[in-house]
This record gives C-alpha cells, structure tokens and sequence, in this order.
C-alpha cells in the first residue's frame, strides 16, 4: 500500500463535500472580520486608557481577536473530516479499500492538517494586517521584534486547533457528541478556567490557553505564565499529539 | 478462494459468529444463506478485516486481509448497510476508493458504466434510490477488477429488473472464474443462482454442500398416489414392504418410494392408478427446517429434547428472532 495512493485518495475525499469550504470560509471571514472590528474599537478606545494598559497595549494581539470565534469554524472542519466517516458509513469502504488503519487515519490528518495549516496561515496574515489597518497610528509592523513569530505562530495555532479537533473525534467518532464536548470547552469553558484566579494555575495549561501565548508579542508586566511562546505551542503539540495517539488506538482496536 | 478457519466472534456474553470453517471456492456462485441475524454479515465484515474476530482465522488466497496489497485488486464486496457519503457524486466516491488502490480513473468509468449509473453520476448519492445505492455499492465492489466477489444481500431495494441483471452478473463473474459468495436470507434466491452453499444458524455451520446435495439431503421426496382400488393397494404395498400413509382425500403418500416401483406394483396387481406423482417439499420449507432445529438447539436443549414436530413449528419464530 502505498501512503502517496492513500493520501492522494483522501485529498480526493476532502475536496469532493461541501462542508470543507464552508467550514474553512468560516474560519477566514470570522476571524478576519471580528479581529478588523475589534481592532477598530480598541483604537478609538486607545485615548481614554491608562497608563499600564497603554503599556500593555499589544496591537499584534488584538488583530487575531477574531480566532477565538473563529476556531469554532476550525473545529467544525477537524471534527466532520474524520466523524464524517462514521456518521456516513463511509468508514466501511475506507478501511476495505485502506486495512492499515495507521495509514488511513494519518493520511487522511496529513491532508486535512495541511489544510488547515495553510488556510491558518492565510487567516492570520489576512488577520494582522488588515487588523493593524484598522489600528492607524498604533499598529505594529510586520518586522518588528516578535510579531513575525506571533503572526506564523497564529497560522499554527490554527492548524493545532483542527488536528486537537481531528484526534478527539476519532476517538469518540459521532460528529454531535465531539462537536457537543469541543465547541462549549473552547468557546467558554477553557477561557473560564484560564481566567480565573482560582483554576488559573491549571487552566493554563489547557491546548488553547497555552497555545495562544504564541499570539502575544507584548507580556502583561505582572505575567507569571511558566511558558513562552514556543513553550505554549509546545504544550499544545502535546495535547494534539495525545488526542492523535488516543483516536489511533482506538481505531486499531474497534471493529468498523 | 476465501478460507474461513475456526472464525469466531463473540459480543460480550452472545456469540455472534461460532467456530466457522468454510472454503469458499472460485469458478462457482456460493451462497451463503440464514436467517436475518444469523451472523452473515458479521462474518463478511471479517473477512473485509472490518470486524476482529475473537478467535479463529480467516484468509484471503492464502494471506489476512491486511496483508493485501491494493486489496481491492484482490476482493470486492457489496455491504449491506450504505458505505458512502451522501454528500459526495457518485464518480467523486468511487473516484477516492480508486486512488487509494493505484486503480486508474477509467475505471471509474466503466464501472459506472457496467451498473447502469452513468447518468447519474455526477449527482450526489444522497438523493440516490435504494436500488441506486445498492448499484454504487455494486460499481464500488467490480471497482477493482477483483478474482474475488462478496455480496451482501445484493438483490436488496432492487426492482425485477435489477434483480435479474445481479443473478446474471453473478453467474457470469463466476462463469470467468471468479469465487463469488453471496449471502441472503432468501433460499428461493440461492436456488436461483448459487450451486454451491453454506448455510449458517445462530453463527453456527448447518450446511457446507452443493446446491443439489443440500436439495437430496434436506427436502422430503416422496410419491403421490391415488387410486380407486385403495384397499388393495395399500395390501400389495404392504406386502412389497412399502410404507404407505393416507393423507385424505383418498391420497397415499409413499416417502422415500420410487415411482417407477408403485407403478410396476400395480401394473402386476392390475390396480388402476389415477394418480402416481414423484413429489418435493419446496427449498424454502427444508431450509427453514434446518435453521429452525439450530434455534430449537440453543433455546430449549436444556428443557427438552428436539422433535421434529416443534422444531416446525419453530420455523417462523427462529425465523423472525434469528
């Protein structure tokens, strides 16, 4: 079995349904729009802030407001590329004409990762610099110390969102029940856990939480993360690569 | 050829499929035939590598399923529950399937072509018929060109015509040599198209014969006769040693009794015979017989012995709880 067959099968796969370009329109639209917006308000809130706020003021940040709405869409993309298969029956045909099943379930992540990277990294440049358009005379250049990274980090990010998304549902296979545990956790519980003083410590250390320091370019000055930028992603990685190594195991072992 | 070895796939406590050994062989139609849940297409989905059996072994031309490279080159099959993405043409589904085996996309065409669904292939399968669908499945399973076809109730949703163009697709396949095993609840399709058969009950091996030996063995022949003379005739039967019953209406039933001999009888006798008929219980009836002593087997082997006249009655209950 050739892995160039089987992933030249699920390009073929993902780019014959409708549900991968609405998915992944989504997510440039909604992050690019509501970072634009956001952008727009904090510059015109600019004048009646502080001093440490002004001093916190991350313009780079701000433009990718928008992800946090943004990686619902993303989600949607990681969890129906793989549950699609069992919701639809098609895993039967899949696995018949695939048995290696390590080579089905990451071929299709290669593709559908790749993907998600590449359309990531179009959402956060399209986001920075239309965010910073939005932000006039306190907008940060491209070439200034950290914002390159943050702004590649972004496209990451995004693409780490979808693989999380692609290992869970290969663990729990029905597309309602992923969607159902990972857009609630994203979108409110994670941010809850991350904020407040109490879970802080822990929350932290959730897949977004700790990947999204990758976005930062200006620290908060009482910061006391544990992790950088790059060590955040790293501890994201991990979570992605727990979630691809549970959703592997499981699919060797079950029957389809 | 598809070799089945002590395959044996048990969900917690009930056993779906027991301790299966069965070759299937190339150049003939086998049919594989028991009643709704009888564990046909969990064995199917073994041998597709689909389901792990829990002990037991099963290969295909000698090697596992996994072992195959380009598996669809090896073997099709049609499954019974749909396996495609309502979302995605006809052509895009067969399209994927092709690509993961290094098929060639003409072959997706002709395929189409072969299945009588070339008009409709560049229409999403979800608005696709029963009858469509189990063509798709069809197209999926001949993708391949494979030496091995496996059929899971194919004439499912499809209507006369379409039932008729599957036996003869299926009797042609194996007129080129290919092993073809079909599966179905249906032992008046099997007659139709299988010569040889595996018949399964409760997961468990009843039959593993040609289609002629499983009519021999397992449907009661016997000869009807009727005659003015009945008295006497029943005499000189009696005196040939020839068990005769009456089963009214002034008919005698010799089981088992060849016609050819009643007649000589009476001829010697010069006994009138208005009637003298060689006679034989329908497939359908010895079938169900047979799956119905293997459902009598597991439900009452511990109160009370089989006997043929309930393991009848049981027929239509094994029928609707198998």
């Amino acid at each position: 079995m050739a892995t160039t067959q089987v992933v030249r099968s699920e390009w073929t796969k993902i780019r014959s349904v409708a549900s991968t370009v609405w998915t992944l329109s989504l997510v440039v639209v909604v992050t690019v729009a509501l970072g634009m917006l956001i952008s727009a308000l904090s510059k015109s809130e600019f004048d009646s802030m502080n001093a440490q706020d002004r001093a916190e003021f991350d313009p780079t940040f701000i433009s990718f407001a928008g992800m946090s709405l943004g990686q619902l869409a993303m989600i949607v993309f990681g969890v129906l590329v793989v549950s699609n298969e069992y919701s639809t029956g098609m895993i039967r045909s899949s696995l018949a004409a695939v048995p290696q099943r390590g080579a089905f379930l990451f071929s299709k992540i290669a593709v559908a990762g790749g993907l998600a990277l590449l359309v990531g990294l179009v959402t956060s440049f399209a986001a920075f610099f239309l965010g910073q358009a939005m932000l006039g005379s306190h907008r940060a250049e491209i070439g200034d110390p950290g914002v390159l990274r943050a702004v590649f980090g972004g496209g990451l990010y995004m693409a780490l969102i979808a693989l999380f998304s692609m290992g869970v549902a290969a663990m729990l296979r029905s597309p309602m029940l992923s969607l159902g545990i990972l857009m609630p956790f994203f979108f409110l519980i994670s941010n809850i856990l991350g904020n407040v003083d109490a879970t802080k410590k822990v929350g932290r250390f959730l897949p977004d939480q700790a990947g999204s320091k990758i976005m930062q370019v200006v620290t908060p000055i009482d910061d006391d993360t544990p992790y950088g930028p790059w060590g955040g992603l790293g501890i994201m990685g991990l979570w992605v690569l727990a979630a691809l190594v549970g959703g592997y195991v499981l699919l060797k072992k079950r029957d389809a | 050829m598809i070799e089945l070895e002590g395959l044996t796939k048990r969900y917690g406590e009930k056993v779906a499929v027991n301790n299966l050994s069965f070759t299937v062989r190339p150049g003939i139609v086998t049919g594989f035939l028991g009643p709704n849940g009888a564990g046909k297409s969990t064995t199917m989905r073994m041998i597709l590598g689909l389901d792990h059996p829990t002990a037991g072994d099963v290969r295909i031309d000698g090697k596992h399923y996994q072992q195959l490279k380009d598996p669809l080159t090896y073997i099709g099959a049609l499954l019974e529950a749909k396996a495609w993405h309502g979302g995605r043409t006809a052509y895009n589904h067969l399209l994927c399937l092709a690509h993961s085996n290094g098929i060639p996309r003409s072959r997706v065409r002709d395929v189409l072509e072969t299945v009588g669904l070339t008009a409709v292939a560049r229409k999403k399968t979800k608005g696709f018929s029963m009858g469509m669908g189990q063509r798709l499945g069809i197209a999926a399973a001949l993708l391949g060109d494979p030496r091995i076809l496996m059929f899971d109730e194919p004439v499912n949703g499809l209507d006369p015509e379409g039932i008729h163009w599957i036996r003869t697709l299926m009797k042609s396949l194996a007129a080129q040599g290919r092993t073809v095993f079909v599966s179905s609840h249906l032992m008046s399709e099997m007659a139709l198209t299988a010569e040889h058969l595996v018949v399964i009950g409760q997961g468990r091996l009843l039959a593993d014969t040609s289609m002629a030996d499983f009519i021999d063995r397992n449907s009661r022949s016997y000869v009807r006769v009727r005659s003015p003379q009945r008295e006497r005739l029943l005499d000189v039967l009696h005196q040939a040693g020839v068990v005769a019953v009456e089963s009214g209406d002034g008919v005698l039933e010799v089981d088992g009794g060849k016609a050819e001999q009643i007649g000589e009888l009476a001829a010697r006798h010069r006994i009138t015979l208005h009637e003298l008929s060689p006679q034989q219980a329908s497939l359908e009836e010895a079938f169900m017989q047979l799956t119905a002593e293997s459902v009598e087997y597991h439900a009452h082997s511990e109160t009370s012995p089989a006997s043929p006249e309930p393991a009848r009655q049981q027929g239509g209950d094994g029928w609707k709880r198998g």
